[in-house]
């Protein structure tokens, strides 16, 4: 009994330097989400898988054997706000590095005063790649750089496959920068492939009446309605539109909130494009293994009510994925060695391999279609990354 | 040329979008223009009682009417209590707008909290129901909104038009020292307007709990277009409050309808500005 005591006390006591983790002065890492406004909902996924990372990171061996150090601020979903904060936290806060906030004017805005500072900027949602003119900025939302063409091509592809293929599609889209450009790009890859746009129409961001729209899209009668739509304006769309009593025969949404889609009796069988799903394949993917559980977990104790990796979180994760990848690579935190480093190497991450030397820093488009099955979103297309047993469902 | 059906519908879905403005219009119109207090935190209210109504209803499984009548109470409460502290800081009209706004983001906070800035949705049977009339369809539960916005506005007006505390109250907003000098008690009946504006804003939450999903920011989303129905209704004018609500969610709806959606707001605040040039004593 004695020496099996003793046998573990000297486990204990070798092990102890492994389990010791990180050392020194902390690696601080600055950036700011939107933690209020009408971001937030979205932003709280990005700070949950932000959080799981940094944890992760410190649990094993940090950066260059330090600890790290996540400075995050709240951006109010303010584009005036977050540029502000970004030139706090590298003036003030004088932190290390950079990470990017949420959403495309968000990060357009961060990303002048990174390029200012010469700071090396990873992002993770950033809709508009032909405005990215920053030669340090990697992004991780893997539209590619033309997303407005292959995002529309890559639906129109997996609705064409199927055995009744629409023939007109209404387009009803939020002016909100990314929506806007997307849904644009949609209505030209529409008409060039012979489909008919019956009806394309732009709101307001922050809409609060969809009675007049609904009604507009009913009279119109498309066989598909692209909505481009960002958090729940999909919902209230549908919402909408079934207290006129019509239910559109498929339905596309751009950016929506994953979960109140999947929980509405509206959202059967919606569409939507997605860098990752929790299924094979994407869960062998580098880091899912790892995130997916804790995430449940996190979301779940933060009362989110779909707790489940998808674009969102798997974009934010990418990020951070690619930033550890760079400093561990050059063993340095010297930014322009980060971004040189970057530029020429491809990182394999939760969404799949990363690489940042097409036009203007974006790689391959990644984004494939999901569909709402069964309560739960799943990839229908391309065939080789559906879910086991999914495809696209008809109307 | 959109159809009579499209025009109609979108006349239908403006006259309801119109009775939710005047719902919440109602009581800011009534501390604005009787306490001489621009209260911004009405709004906060009314989403905090839409968190409430929400939560009442998904984890006590309580039906909204019941949930309403437990609010409206416990708001006219929080009313009273606010006003105390307006009355005891001496809050003017022009520092109430910084206090209100103070009071809002601090509410705000609280409801991000408590429920996270994640989206929550109050599932009911009556959420998509709607009457059929003709080929037109009115959702069921704006229906009843705009029917309580109407009912709450007359009955407020003939209470201020036709009983002591009403005039009272109006003759304090008018003249405040001749209106004591005839022994109008005009603190006492600001605690009790005060509350019954922090009960409409409960009233109006209860609503937007069961016709929209709640986020914290949502707060802000109505101020502009309520502020606009409640200059174009008048100050303390609870059917002016009604009818610039309807106003402005048909001027919207239509514009939604006929031309391009992204032009409703414009309509609407050039509806404001047009009434601000020929009547500017409104405010």
């Amino acid at each position: 009994m004695l020496r099996l005591i003793l046998a573990w006390l000297l486990v204990a006591v070798l092990a102890a330097p492994v389990a010791a983790g990180p050392s020194g002065q902390p690696i601080r890492i600055g950036s700011t989400l939107a933690l209020t406004g009408p971001l937030a909902p979205t932003a709280l996924l990005h700070k949950i898988a932000g959080e799981i990372y940094v944890e992760e990171l410190n649990r094993a061996n940090g950066l260059l054997g330090r600890p790290v150090e996540w400075v995050l601020l709240d951006d109010q979903s303010k584009p005036d706000v977050t540029r502000s904060l970004y030139e706090k936290l590298i003036t003030v806060d004088k932190v290390d590095l950079l990470m990017g906030p949420y959403a495309t004017s968000g990060i357009l805005a961060a990303m002048g005063v990174a390029q200012r500072y010469q700071k090396v900027f990873p992002h993770h949602s950033f809709g508009m790649p032909h405005l990215a003119k920053y030669e340090m900025h990697f992004p991780t939302a893997a539209f590619g750089p033309e997303p407005n063409v292959t995002v529309p091509t890559t639906v129109f592809n997996a609705l064409a496959a199927t055995a009744t293929p629409p023939k007109t599609v209404a387009i009803v889209t939020s002016k909100f920068p990314s929506a806007q450009f997307q849904s644009n790009g949609a209505r030209e890859v529409a008409e060039k492939r012979g489909l008919k746009v019956v009806l394309y129409l732009e709101y307001e961001f922050g809409t609060r009446d969809w009675g007049a729209l609904a009604a507009r899209v009913k009279d119109a009668k498309p066989d598909l309605v692209w909505i481009g739509a960002l958090g729940l304006d999909g919902n209230q769309m549908l919402e909408a539109m079934k207290k006129l009593d019509y239910t559109p025969p498929r339905h596309f949404h751009l950016f929506p909130a994953p979960g109140p889609l999947v929980a509405a009796p509206d959202g059967k069988s919606a569409l939507s494009v997605t860098v990752f799903e929790e299924h094979p394949p994407f869960m062998s993917n580098a880091g899912a293994a790892k995130l997916v559980p804790l995430f449940v977990e996190r979301a779940t104790k933060a009362n989110v009510p779909y707790p489940h990796v998808e674009t969102q979180a798997a974009g934010s994760f990418a990020a951070w994925q690619i930033l550890e990848a760079a400093v561990t690579a050059t063993k340095s935190l010297d930014d322009k060695v980060l971004g040189q480093w970057l530029r020429k190497n491809r990182v394999p991450t939760i969404i799949g391999t990363l690489r940042f030397d097409g036009p203007n820093n974006y790689g391959d488009d990644l984004f494939k279609v999901k569909q709402v099955q069964d309560g739960k979103w799943v990839v229908v297309w391309p065939k080789e990354f559906a879910a086991p047993g999914a495809r696209l469902l008809p109307p | 040329m959109p159809s009579l059906t499209l025009l109609g519908q979108a006349l239908v879905s403006g006259l309801l979008a119109g009775g939710i403005y005047g719902l919440l219009a109602l009581g800011l119109s009534l501390s604005w223009g009787l306490l001489r207090l621009v209260n911004l935190a009405h709004f906060a209210l009314a989403l905090l009682g839409a968190y409430l109504t929400y939560q009442l209803g998904a984890t006590f499984h309580m039906p909204p009417w019941l949930a309403a009548l437990a609010i409206v109470p416990a708001f006219f409460g929080l009313g009273v209590a606010l006003h105390a502290v307006f009355t005891y800081f001496r809050v003017t009209e022009f520092t109430s707008l910084l206090v209100t706004f103070g009071i809002t983001v601090i509410i705000e906070s609280v409801i991000q909290w408590v429920w996270t800035a994640d989206y929550r949705r109050y599932e009911t049977a009556w959420a998509t129901a709607s009457l059929r009339v003709g080929p037109l369809f009115v959702p069921t539960l704006e229906l009843l909104a705009c029917l309580t916005a109407a009912v709450l506005a007359l009955a407020t007006w003939a209470w201020l038009r036709f009983t002591y505390v009403g005039k009272a109250l109006r003759a304090s907003a008018e003249d405040p020292a001749i209106a004591a000098a005839f022994g109008v008690n005009h603190r006492a009946q600001g605690f009790l307007l005060s509350g019954v504006s922090a009960a409409y804003a409960g009233i109006a939450g209860a609503f937007i709990a069961l016709i929209a999903t709640l986020a914290p920011s949502q707060i802000w989303a109505w101020i502009g277009v309520v502020f606009a129905v409640v200059i174009i209704g008048g100050l303390a004018n609870p059917i002016g409050a009604l009818l610039g609500g309807l106003l402005v969610g048909v001027s919207e709806s239509v514009t939604m309808a006929v031309a391009a959606p992204a032009w409703a707001p414009l309509v609407s605040f050039s509806l404001l500005i047009l009434i601000l040039i020929l009547r500017p004593g409104r405010v």
